[in-house]
């Protein structure tokens, strides 16, 4: 039998209202949960999932909530107190007592003891935790704060779903056997501790943006989950100058992410974007989140490196066309970048700005004097930096050579073709200058 | 409270072949000292710990094939750093341990571990 109309009207509603609730109230749900076993993210988890399933039945038979969001909450919560009441009976080791399983009446718990506005920061805080391996933390706070499914974050994260599932259980038996605790840390480690968690959800975003190898450039899911949790962090911590940059620098980003691959999907370089597809309304809240959070630097708070990266963003953002970028004012903020965050990645990058500012010539002195640097020796932006200012310098044995270096180490597909394009734009010339061992039969 | 132990791991080419003088050997236990009156009053408990004799002086002894015990001369792993001294700390929670852990006296790592609960009222 097929439903009748009104009633697949129905429930397509309630579909759509517990979506709209998880993607809006599922962190929330999560911490108060949290909050309520004392910190058991495997029993907040299973309360905020199974809270998720009971609205989906119960919202069919009775209607949507006025407030879905405090009807999870409370349904969570009474969820982590009977399993905490049957643990307990069971330790005592007495019979089971019957447990009710009604919904629970709207106005049974005060919502507001509940939550508290720190718990989802908690939750962030217990998620990051620099005891965790940086994937765990990647992973946990993907699952409990941002609520992706483990077989979304495993396609993310390009591990197979037991692999992601195992990693998950792990961290949470971690932070349970180890005790991890579930709280904010105080003012003396926050900056810190904020910085780890500024660099999961970065590390997030860039996973998202050029994800290290696969197929697509870009997977949205990890970037706009980032966005989302950096979104969150402006609401928790509005003051944090570093929290308010991040925000920047993935607006920013995300700005330019329609201008970024072509119709094939491979990547098109900043000199060559279409500026005119830019996203100008993220492009001003960026601007927005950078001038907020450069309004709370002070003589003891020297911009950190989510801002730093910000101003660089916004250079991009602010200039016209590709050839009205204000290189001079870029390298001087990779310069402070490069002081507060010493990474040959940074280093690498200043060198491009240089290579900008100063032509190519200079700019591949500037790449040798950091290329040698080991943690570089398998980065694959190294020669596809020195082949672009080869190219551009008409050196073009030179410049086939880097690609074929780069094409070598690049484990993304659409980086591949990108590269492999650029190689054979320049394979059937005879070369400038000969360069000895570099002609390919 | 949870019961943490800290494994401190060392390189022992560091102390050379001589053994410590009185005075450099009376200079750490004044520093180990120091260390356990930190946890004791900043809300833990040292509840044991001792400096253990170099792996020169170890023997490993290894379950064979053939079913008994085979000894060997030194310690169970070959690695530069080895474990050198320990502590048992009660702390409130992994951070707070952390937070002793970094104030153990030694130029080498502290290895934290949880100690798993086994006393019947825990």
């Amino acid at each position: 039998m097929t439903p009748a109309p009104a009633e697949d009207g129905r429930a397509a509603q309630v579909d759509a209202a517990v979506s709209a609730a998880h993607a809006d109230s599922w962190a929330r749900v999560v911490a108060a949960a949290a909050r309520a076993s004392g910190g058991n993210l495997t029993q907040a988890e299973d309360a905020a999932s199974e809270a998720f399933l009971q609205a989906l039945q119960t919202w069919g038979s009775r209607g949507v909530p006025r407030d879905p969001a405090a009807w999870l909450i409370r349904t969570a919560h009474r969820k982590v107190v009977d399993q905490q009441r049957r643990e307990a009976t069971l330790r005592r080791k007495l019979p089971v007592l019957a447990t009710t399983d009604a919904a629970p009446r709207e106005d049974a718990v005060d919502i507001d003891a509940l939550t508290a506005l720190d718990d989802r920061l908690r939750l962030v805080f217990t998620c990051c935790h620099p005891a965790l391996a940086m994937q765990s933390r990647v992973a946990l706070t993907l699952r409990l704060v941002g609520g992706l499914t483990t077989a979304e974050i495993a396609a993310g994260m390009l591990v197979s779903d037991a692999a992601l599932a195992a990693r998950i259980t792990r961290a949470k038996r971690k932070i349970e056997t180890a005790k991890i605790p579930y709280r904010v840390p105080p003012e003396s480690e926050l900056v810190d501790r904020l910085d780890g968690v500024l660099t999961v959800i970065h590390l997030i975003s860039t996973t998202g943006h050029t994800a290290p190898a696969g197929g697509a450039l870009r997977r949205s899911d990890l970037a706009d989950r980032a966005l989302d949790l950096s979104a969150m962090l402006a609401v928790l911590l509005p003051d944090e100058p570093e929290v308010l940059g991040l925000l920047a620098l993935l607006e920013l980003t995300e700005a330019r992410a329609p201008a970024r691959v072509d119709a094939e999907g491979a990547p098109v370089l900043l000199s060559d974007q279409d500026r005119a597809r830019w996203d100008a309304d993220r492009i001003a809240a960026g601007l927005q989140w950078l001038d907020r959070a450069r309004q709370r630097l002070g003589p003891d708070r020297a911009a950190g490196r989510f801002l730093l990266q910000a101003g660089i963003a916004a250079a991009h953002a602010d200039a016209d066309t590709f050839a009205d970028t204000d290189w001079s004012a870029i390298v001087a903020l990779y310069d402070r970048l490069l002081e507060r965050w010493p990474s040959p990645v940074v280093a690498l990058n200043r060198a491009v700005a240089i290579a900008f500012r100063d032509g190519p010539s200079l700019g591949l002195a500037a790449i040798d004097e950091v290329a040698g640097d080991a943690r570089l020796a398998r980065y694959h932006y190294v020669p596809a930096a020195r082949a672009d200012l080869l190219r551009r310098l008409g050196r073009r044995a030179a410049a086939r050579q880097e690609y074929r270096r780069a094409l070598a180490l690049v484990d993304n597909d659409a980086e591949r073709r990108f590269l492999q394009r650029r190689l054979d734009s320049l394979a059937d010339d005879v070369g400038d200058t000969p360069v000895t061992g570099s002609h390919q039969p | 409270m949870t019961q943490y132990m800290f494994l401190i791991y060392g390189d022992e080419a560091a102390f050379g072949d001589e053994p410590p003088t009185p005075e450099m050997w009376q200079e750490m236990m004044q520093a180990h000292l120091v260390f356990q009156e930190g946890v004791n009053s900043n809300g833990g408990r040292v509840l044991g710990g001792e400096a253990l004799a170099p792996t020169t002086a170890a023997t490993t002894v290894r379950p064979s094939r053939e079913g008994d015990a085979l000894v060997t001369d030194g310690p169970f792993a070959e690695t530069k750093e080895a474990l050198g001294g320990y502590y048992l700390v009660e702390a409130e929670d992994l951070d707070r341990a952390l937070a002793f852990a970094k104030t153990v006296p030694t130029t080498g790592c502290v290895e934290v571990r949880p100690v798993v609960p086994t006393a019947p009222d825990q």
